[in-house]
């Protein structure tokens, strides 16, 4: 068994590119090697600032002899037709054939004998192949006519050796050898290596390229801790920037440098920021107190003979320029309040009647004045005094003018709430500026401060409707304006806060206040569609609706919650949410337990008889049948739905949804029985339709808990 | 970086011009047209398209209206330098020869770390833009690094190397001087300050409070117009047309900075040079496709 080693070495590759790099590298060439039929024990890629290569193990030298048997015509058949079939097969004459025979007499058998090809010749063939068709989020052209390259960036050298041998690939011009190059300044080499063994110890060692992603990102880690353990700090941690910091560098070296300490009244967002975006820098905190140190660490490449002082020195000078910037922006941004509500002095929310929100949708200057409508009217909903609710909302969007929000788009939000801070706002008010964007992902928090939920919801409902309206809906894996992430915060907001909202209620009073024009002949329009009265409305509210529900599958679907068991409670028409929630938690626990599981038969079984009766089942069994049922079982289920029913429908007026289930699991035993001991369809029409209503107000009975036909069993 | 050994701010370029040189680069003189970055010079814009190959080397005086702070702020300035090298087609070893041009200006890179940092390039208005790096020596950013890939909206026939050093902040680094108007101008006393900031200071003042905007519109409609004509002639002239659309390109700089354009017009101003940008590189390749099958 052999091993291959094979490396792209090139000029500096983006960090962000690399991790998928190696990914598609694997996948790529692995598939075009095992479709030649090659197979290995292990096959490890690697990456970094300049190189991109994967070293696999355990390969055969050739691939396997593959022999296969072709059928021909019938011995005698004619020659033509001999003819074509050895032409075929590849077979000289029928000499090297052998007679077979069927039912239907002899015939011809060819036996073709496919020999392995050479391991080397399949990577010759594939590697060009995939290089040639690398996807790079972005890729160049290089080079001229044979010459020409397309990939990410310059590429330098090939190194391809199988079982110690070069295997000379060429690519783009470039024909591969048993050479690479290490560090550029420390240890370039180049170095001559005949297998993975040699290769990655002559990097690590004379070449200075630690070759692991893994193992570069726990040294910088590590290290960085430890230069700031020694000075008595702590590092602040950042796993974005650890990973893209391990795709800048080949020899790590984090290095403690001193910032001016007068940078330290910005908030601390704003420096981490600026170290982070601009410089790659990790910020340094007390461990005692958790505020920020007049400290950074920075990554370097290279052991400098001064242990670093030069580097530390240059790159401080650097930050305090950065946070000279900033200090600009923060100062600047202070003399100009978020919103005056006199009207007299220059303020930020009014430079938003300037920014465009969406082409049909008007400015954001138009979306602050319908969320902060909305979010007044949703602020009793979820305990916000709504005047503040209102505030919050005017003043939310205002610091996207902001010279610090240009700057740090990330900071949205985070500014305005110092900004309302430094202006004496409300600090409820200021809160919610800064979480009504929350939560941004799944594992981002949910505001769950009053304000704060009033805007979150108000501004996320505002974006769904709005883009409904306008018939912008996602599609696939298209959703430019992350309406699915909204929908998801809304969902969140309104279980986490136990939020009682009628959501399509709602939706639709919004959808008729701000985004239906209504023409003199009473014709609504509303997006694409036009047409009359409430219709186009509800229709457009119905589909919002099905989105949430898709969503809040989605959402449950962590949890265990089956997705046919949300589609049964949804199919009752109900938009509440979190009772929609409660129900389908306490329907899912109720369909595991054994009575559960067996009403859900009961169920399907009465739905089967009930589709396939041709009979009248209007109305209800007649009142002497109730009374005087001539089966046992029938008057034992009469007077379990008696119970159960009121009971069932009792419970869920209280919300009370494991009470509901239990009133139903009520009718197992009998349901069960009724179907052991009744014959429904007997002969006798009135019996038998008393007996069909019976089993449909049983039906009924369940389904004021929950569409059980939706279940699959 | 220590300041003693440290090369003046004309010595620099003066080192640089050599180093390029030695390197087979035309070392041409700025161009006369105001432009917002040594990319617009004709000797990149221009010549950066067409089969026929080039190397050039030159300084050339970047003006950006908007940029000017009354000589107040010690990084930023309305007017500086950039030294700008093109190379086409572009060398395999672009990197190694860029190194070796901060050997030859006096950085030390055992003692300091010097990394390409992804970065892509692109000028809208000349509807350019490449692959490369922003180069950073401790940090800081010293240099542009790009693989042209189109400019004036075509794919460029070979593909060149460019490179931007921005002096003041490259000299500020070498000098290590925390204030650009501190730059040590001639090695004999002369400070960057002497030169150029009562400049700023008059150049800041005219560019935000007196720029006549008015005029300025007019003078760029006639920019355009000029440019068109010149570019739809029977024979068209690419060369004077283009220093048409840069002056269309500075006037519209000087009416930005005014802060007369909206947002919403900006777009539609930008678009407007591109196009002429566009017929310029468009005339300009016809032209250098007809010379180079004459010379074969």
């Amino acid at each position: 068994m052999s091993e291959l080693l094979f490396e792209i070495f090139c000029e500096e590759i983006p960090a962000r590119m690399q991790p998928r790099a190696e990914t598609d590298l694997e996948k790529l060439l692995g598939d075009r090697l095992k479709a030649a039929g090659l197979d290995w024990t292990s096959l490890k890629t690697f990456a970094g600032a300049r190189r991109l290569g994967l070293v696999i193990e355990g390969l055969p030298v050739k691939t396997a002899d593959v022999s296969e048997e072709r059928k021909g015509p019938r011995v005698g058949a004619p020659d033509k037709a001999v003819e074509g079939f050895l032409r075929g097969a590849g077979v000289a004459s029928l000499d090297q054939c052998e007679k077979r025979e069927d039912k239907k007499g002899e015939f011809w058998v060819a036996r073709i004998e496919k020999p392995g090809r050479a391991t080397t010749e399949v990577i010759a063939e594939a590697i060009p192949e995939v290089m040639k068709a690398f996807p790079w989020p972005k890729s160049m052209k290089f080079g001229e006519g044979e010459k020409a390259q397309r990939w990410v960036r310059p590429i330098q050298r090939l190194l391809c050796v199988f079982d110690g041998e070069v295997v000379p690939v060429e690519v783009f011009g470039i024909t591969a050898s048993n050479i690479t190059e290490g560090h550029r300044r420390m240890g370039r080499g180049p170095f001559t290596v005949s297998n993975f063994l040699e290769y990655a110890s002559v990097l690590e060692g004379e070449g200075h390229v630690l070759l692991d992603r893994a193992a570069r990102e726990s040294l910088i880690l590590n290290g960085a801790r430890k230069v700031c353990v020694d000075a008595g700090f702590e590092l602040v941690e950042d796993a974005g920037l650890l990973t893209e910091v391990a795709g800048l560098v080949e020899w790590p070296v984090p290095v403690l440098g001193e910032m001016d300490p007068d940078f330290l009244d910005l908030p601390p967002e704003v420096i981490t920021l600026t170290m982070k975006t601009h410089q790659k820098y990790f910020a340094v905190r007390d461990p005692k107190t958790g505020t920020l140190v007049s400290k950074f660490v920075t990554i370097a490449n290279q052991v400098a003979p001064d242990g670093g002082a030069a580097i530390a020195a240059g790159n401080a000078r650097v930050l305090s320029a950065r946070l000279s910037d900033a200090r600009h922006f923060w100062d600047n941004d202070r003399k100009t309040p978020l919103w005056d509500e006199t009207g007299e002095r220059p303020d930020m929310y009014s430079q938003l009647a300037k920014v465009t929100f969406h082409e049909k949708l008007g400015t954001v200057a138009d979306k602050v004045e319908r969320v902060a409508a909305l979010a007044r009217e949703l602020a009793p909903v979820v305990g916000a005094d709504p005047d503040l609710a209102e505030k919050a909302a005017r003043l939310a969007k205002a610091d996207l003018v902001s010279e610090m929000v240009y700057e740090f788009p990330e900071l949205q939000g985070a500014m305005g709430r110092y900004y309302a801070l430094d202006q004496g706002e409300d600090a409820a008010v200021a809160d919610a500026i800064k979480d009504h964007y929350k939560p941004q992902g799944p594992s981002d928090e949910v505001p769950t401060a009053p304000v704060s939920a009033a805007v979150a919801l108000a501004d996320k409902l505002d974006t769904l409707v709005g883009f409904w309206a306008i018939d912008e809906k996602p599609t696939g894996s298209k959703d430019p304006f992350a309406l699915r992430r909204a929908a998801l915060g809304v969902i969140r907001v309104l279980l986490v806060g136990v939020v009682r909202l009628r959501l399509q209620g709602q939706m639709f009073g919004y959808l008729g206040s701000h985004f239906i024009t209504e023409d003199r002949e009473g014709n609504w329009s509303l997006g694409g569609a036009s047409g009359q009265g409430v219709e186009i409305a509800e229709k457009c509210t119905q589909d919002l609706l099905a989105f949430f529900a898709d969503r809040l599958k989605v959402h449950l679907r962590d949890e265990g919650i089956r997705h046919d068991i949300i589609d049964a409670v949804f199919a009752l028409g109900d938009d509440d949410l979190v009772r929609v929630t409660a129900k389908a938690r306490a329907l899912q626990a109720f369909l595991d337990t054994e009575d559960g599981a067996a009403l859900l038969a009961g169920n399907k079984r009465a739905s089967n008889i009930l589709a396939k009766s041709e009979d009248d089942l209007a109305g209800e069994p007649d009142a002497d049948y109730l009374a005087n049922a001539p089966e046992s079982a029938e008057r034992d289920l009469i007077a379990a739905l008696a119970a159960a029913g009121p009971a069932a429908e009792k419970a869920l007026a209280e919300e009370d949804f494991a009470a509901a289930m239990t009133a139903l699991a009520q009718l197992r035993a009998p349901i069960d029985a009724f179907f052991e001991h009744v014959t429904v369809n007997t002969e006798l029409v009135s019996l038998r339709r008393n007996r069909l209503l019976l089993l449909s107000a049983i039906r009924t009975a369940i389904r004021a808990v929950a569409d059980f036909d939706k279940i699959s069993g | 970086m220590a300041a003693e050994n440290a090369p003046s701010f004309q010595e620099l370029i003066l080192r640089l011009q050599s180093y390029w040189a030695s390197k087979g680069c035309a070392i041409l003189q700025p161009y006369d047209v105001e432009v917002g970055a040594g990319t617009l010079h004709p000797a990149t814009t221009l010549r950066s398209l067409g089969p026929r190959p080039w190397r050039a080397a030159y300084v050339q005086p970047s003006r950006r209206p908007g940029d000017g702070r009354y000589g107040e702020n010690p990084n930023r300035l309305q007017h500086y330098y950039q030294f700008q090298v093109l190379l086409k087609p572009c060398p395999a070893d672009l990197q190694d020869l860029y190194l070796g041009s901060l050997d030859a200006i006096g950085i030390d890179r055992d003692l300091h770390d010097v990394r390409f940092v992804e970065d892509d390039w692109e000028n809208p208005t000349v509807g350019a833009w490449g692959l490369g790096w922003e180069v950073w020596c401790d940090g800081m950013e010293v240099s542009q690094f790009t693989y042209f890939q189109q400019v004036g909206g075509q794919d460029v026939e070979l593909v060149s190397g460019e490179l931007t050093y921005g002096l003041e902040r490259l000299a500020m680094y070498v000098q290590g001087v925390e204030n650009v108007y501190d730059l040590d101008f001639n090695g004999a006393g002369l400070s960057y300050g002497d030169v150029f900031l009562e400049a700023e200071k008059q150049y800041s003042e005219f560019n935000f409070e007196h720029a006549d905007v008015d005029m300025l519109i007019e003078w760029f409609k006639g920019a355009e117009n000029q440019c068109m004509a010149l570019l739809n002639l029977d024979k068209p002239l690419p060369l004077p047309a283009y220093d048409f659309c840069l002056k269309a390109s500075h006037l519209f700089n000087l009416v930005d900075a005014r802060g007369a354009i909206s947002v919403a017009e900006r777009a539609s101003w930008i678009a407007r040079v591109r196009e002429l940008a566009k017929g310029c590189a468009d005339a300009w390749v016809k032209s250098e496709r007809a010379l180079a099958e004459a010379a074969e």
